[in-house]
């Protein structure tokens, strides 16, 4: 039994344990409930919830078909505007977006449940009806590459083949779904719901994925360029940020093939974890990745931030699921250093220095057995050889998503400026696809819009 | 402390809430329950002859939902009392000897011959009941067999029956009035002019609560086939109301006492009516739907409302809004109300500003200096109360009354003294006019 011991070990929880842990974090609405929270929404005039959705979704609309016993109806609302609708009301940060701008937010702090009630009508749709509802129009005959099967690449493939384009998508990965698939959190997407979402987006037809095919290495941009008639890059950010000039320990390791190996895992038993855990980072990776740790069996989990609270990037609702699941949140803590004996980390020494400190920071040493870098992820640009023109390392698009290379768009995590959610991602992905749709028909094509 | 003991054509109840003739009084378990738990008291289960009716097995009612389930309007299928006549005489005179305290009212329907009547009456006086009530409500069913609503609908048979009671009983004859008419002072004329002590209203309308998509049949159904149904429960109550209001104010009927019924279930419910002149008020739709303790919501509530106004008794604010309602002509046609929107109240929604936009006069802009903001224009508004009726936000628009100045809408001064329909020179018909300003 490895439940209490020192070292990065597996099986620390007694199996049931793994099950309710890794339940649905929030379990979907049933149909009387949904109904009731529906009858919450004003149906409000220009609404500001579809206003703060980046995909712009009529909500009001949608709620108002659940109220009238058309959950089908309000699926496609949501669908037509946002393919990855599942997921989105599964993952998004909603308490940023729409149920931040909800008037009943600011009427009286508890908004319209608008996540939840797009699960239950994106969710009934799928259990209900087979395929999609969404249909191509006659084939245009023209063919786009996507590189990348994420939330960008794969809503862009969608959008394209509703127009009746071709798409060839490539990915480097086993599986389709990027990050969907290999980082979102285990209890936000349960019971294979990226796969199941990848089935569904697929089955509109007119669409193949080539997984295993990496850009740079299986293809290159200038021969996708000669084969297709347009590009879409959504290759997402592969690269990691390191942690620079500390010491090597093997227990040090980054938070995304942590998450990833989680999410693969069968049995999220066999998945080895520390028994004291410290996670570097302030954004949604690292709250993902200290929970998941907590979750596994971990005794002590810490996150480190560098900052403080109001410039962490996970959301207020991610740092309290962070702190009722037992994971301490130290602000204002800088990695210095690693200790260990033997090559096994023993001690993180953090230089803490809050703000108001006189003189110099002091030195912090937190215990751990396992540390996971959630410092950021970056392009990883090779595969793009100079074509397109970059900006903090990520590329440079206009507001139709079209690169600094005639031909090519990109959307998603991998373009400058966005906000490195699913949703936006998927936004990229539609809005590149009807400007790729309108490049292809000869439309005039749109002056570029200041960004 | 507020008294709610009443008298109605002498008979006493220690409060106005009495449960109309329906499924609650419809024995003797339902009733001694019923009085236990603190209600005034009842109109037992209309009485028949003898063999009894027989009710549907199928479903017997029908209900419409707000989101939460909550129960916004009833309809039923369900005929008068389905036992025998001796069995509802011998425990009506039961539960008259246990409680001599409550009203005891005997609803009967029987066929439109004076030979029935002559025969049911004494057999009722007998059992002790304080008064009959004559059910020529019913729209369903009975109606087919020429009673209940058949009869409701022709004055002259409601004189003629009414007459008929006076002579066969001593005790006060109340006459329950269906609302599937179209002018509800004519049987309330009738039975007056029959002699009848008072009129009870509404009985249920007539009603068909929805479609079986499926089935292609309304629903409920009974096999596959429905049928029109009595429609009460909150939905009612305005039309009840109305009905009440014409009444009471009536030249002819002025001053008949009116058990009131449809839709009561609150005290507020309960005291509105009576403040549009009803003696008693009759509930069954509430009872059926929260069973008989909300009786101590009523009780209670009637009570606190009427310590805070200072009335005593009943007789104190019985009646007090039948002289504000009037017909239409004589609306004041120079009282000038604008819309106002706190904005420290108001979140946005934009409700106001779409409705006004779309289905009235385009009085309300949704964006001022550039940000979203929900203002009035003067100019544009007529005062209409759409905006207030559809705002989520209670007192947030308040339609208010001007006294000063001028109207942007039509340039008239907002003082201008009462004036009504029939001196409009807009009006062909009216004999004084007085010129516009
Ligand atoms: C741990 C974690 C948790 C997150 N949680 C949330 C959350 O809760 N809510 C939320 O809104 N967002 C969350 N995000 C962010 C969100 O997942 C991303 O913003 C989103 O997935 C971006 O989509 P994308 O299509 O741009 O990139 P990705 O999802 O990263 O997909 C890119 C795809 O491109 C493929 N690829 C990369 N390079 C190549 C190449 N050279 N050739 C071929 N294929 C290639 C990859 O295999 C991958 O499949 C989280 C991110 C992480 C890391
Ligand atoms: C199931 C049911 C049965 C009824 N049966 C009778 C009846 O036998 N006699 C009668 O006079 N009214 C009958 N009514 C009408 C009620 O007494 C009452 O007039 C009507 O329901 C309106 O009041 P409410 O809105 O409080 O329900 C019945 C109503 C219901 C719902
Ligand atoms: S802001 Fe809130 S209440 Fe208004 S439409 Fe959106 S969900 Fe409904
Ligand atoms: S309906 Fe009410 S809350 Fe909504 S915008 Fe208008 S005034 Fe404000």
């Amino acid at each position: 039994m490895a439940y209490a011991s020192d070292g990065i070990a597996s099986h620390r929880l007694p199996p049931d344990d793994y099950v309710r842990n890794f339940a649905d974090l929030t379990p979907p609405l049933s149909r009387h409930e949904a109904t009731v929270a529906a009858d919450r929404c004003y149906f409000c005039y220009d609404a500001p919830c579809a206003q703060a959705c980046p995909t712009h979704i009529d909500i009001p609309l949608f709620i108002r078909q659940i109220t009238t016993a058309n959950p089908h109806g309000a699926a496609e609302t949501i669908l037509g505007a946002n393919i990855m609708g599942g997921m989105c009301a599964r993952v998004c940060p909603v308490e940023q977006l729409c149920e931040e701008a909800c008037v009943r937010e600011h009427a009286e702090g508890k908004p319209v449940q608008i996540g939840l009630l797009q699960r239950y009508a994106t969710d009934t749709l799928m259990a209900e009806r087979e395929g999609q509802p969404f249909v191509r129009q006659p084939d245009t005959g023209k063919r786009i590459a996507v590189v990348g099967a994420g939330p960008a690449g794969l809503s862009c493939a969608h959008r394209l083949a509703m127009l009746g384009h071709g798409v060839t998508v490539f990915d480097a990965k086993p599986k389709a779904g990027g990050l969907n698939e290999y980082g979102i959190a285990t209890y936000k997407t349960t019971n294979d719901f990226a796969q199941r979402e990848v089935d569904f987006i697929l089955s509109i037809g007119g669409i193949s994925v080539e997984t295993g095919k990496a850009l740079g290495r299986d293809v290159t941009l200038t021969q996708l360029q000669a084969d297709y008639d347009a590009v879409f890059l959504g290759m997402g950010l592969a690269g990691f940020n390191s942690l620079s000039g500390m010491p090597e320990f093997a227990q040090v390791t980054d938070a995304v093939p942590f998450i990833e190996e989680l999410r693969q895992a069968s049995d999220k038993a066999t998945v080895p974890v520390g028994r004291k855990v410290v996670v570097i980072g302030g954004g949604m990776t690292a709250i993902d990745a200290a929970v998941q740790a907590k979750k596994l069996g971990a005794e002590e989990v810490t996150i480190a931030y560098r900052r403080g609270p109001e410039h962490m990037k996970a959301s207020q609702f991610e740092q309290d699921l962070a702190k009722t699941s037992g994971v301490t949140i130290r602000h204002w803590a800088v990695p210095k250093s690693f200790d260990g004996t033997d090559g096994r980390l023993t001690t993180v020494l953090f230089d803490h220095a809050p703000p108001g400190l006189n003189g110099p920071p002091e030195t912090v040493a937190i215990q751990a057995d396992m540390v996971l870098a959630a410092i950021g992820q970056s392009l990883f640009d090779e595969p793009l050889g100079r074509t397109v023109a970059l900006s903090g390392g990520r590329i440079v698009v206009d507001a139709e998503r079209r690169t600094s290379h005639t031909g090519v768009w990109a959307g998603g995590d991998c373009v400058f400026g966005g906000q490195d959610l699913t949703v936006a991602a998927v936004e990229d992905g539609k809005q590149a696809a009807l400007s790729i749709d309108r490049f292809l028909r000869g439309a005039q094509a749109l002056p570029q819009a200041a960004e | 402390m507020a008294d709610l003991s009443t008298n109605f054509l002498g008979i006493k109840s220690p409060n106005p809430f009495w449960l109309a003739s329906a499924p609650p009084t419809d024995r003797y378990v339902n009733v001694t329950r019923a009085f236990k738990a603190g209600w005034g008291g009842v109109v037992w289960k209309t009485l028949g002859e003898d063999p009894p009716v027989v009710n549907v097995s199928g479903p017997r009612y029908g209900a419409i939902h707000g989101a939460d389930r909550r129960l916004i309007g009833l309809n039923n299928i369900e005929l008068i009392t389905d036992r025998p006549l001796a069995i509802n005489l011998q425990e009506i005179k039961q539960v008259k000897r246990e409680f001599p305290d409550r009203a005891m009212v005997v609803s009967i329907m029987v066929p439109c011959e004076e030979k029935s009547w002559a025969h049911i009456l004494p057999m009722i006086e007998e059992t002790g009941a304080d008064g009959i009530e004559l059910n020529f409500g019913c729209p369903h069913g009975m109606s087919e067999r020429g009673m209940g609503s058949a009869v409701g609908q022709v004055p002259e048979y409601i004189e003629m029956v009414a007459r008929w009671c006076k002579h066969y009983t001593r005790m006060p004859v109340i006459v329950k009035l269906t609302p599937n008419i179209t002018d509800i002072r004519r049987p309330a004329r009738a039975a007056k002019a029959g002699g009848a002590d008072a009129v009870s209203l509404i009985n249920t309308i007539n009603s068909v609560m929805g479609v079986d998509l499926d089935r292609m049949c309304p629903s409920p159904h009974v096999d596959g086939k429905g049928t029109h149904g009595g429609y009460c429960g909150p939905a009612v109550k305005p039309i009840a109301l109305s009905m009440v209001s014409e009444i009471a104010r009536d030249a002819e009927t002025q001053g008949l006492p009116i058990s009131a019924i449809g839709g009561i279930t609150t005290w507020r419910d309960a005291a509105e009516f009576i403040a549009m002149g009803a003696g008693t008020v009759q509930v069954c739709t509430a009872a059926m739907t929260y069973g008989f303790k909300i009786v101590e919501e009523m009780i209670t509530g009637l009570k606190s409302w009427m310590d805070a106004k200072g009335y005593a008794s009943l007789d104190e604010f019985r009646g007090r809004a039948v002289g504000n309602t009037t017909d239409w002509q004589y609306l004041n046609l120079n009282y000038v109300v604008k819309a106002r929107i706190d904005q420290d109240l108001c979140i946005k929604c934009g409700r106001c500003h779409i409705v006004c936009e779309d289905t009235s006069h385009q009085a309300i802009w949704p964006i001022v200096d550039g940000v979203r903001k929900f203002v009035v224009n003067d100019a544009e508004c007529v005062g209409c109360n759409l905006c207030a009726d559809v705002c989520p936000v209670e007192g947030c628009i308040t339609m208010e009354h001007q006294t000063e100045g001028t109207d942007p809408r039509t340039g008239l001064r907002y003082d201008r003294p009462y004036a009504n329909w029939t001196t409009h020179p807009n009006n062909p018909a009216s004999t004084v006019k007085i010129a516009a300003e």
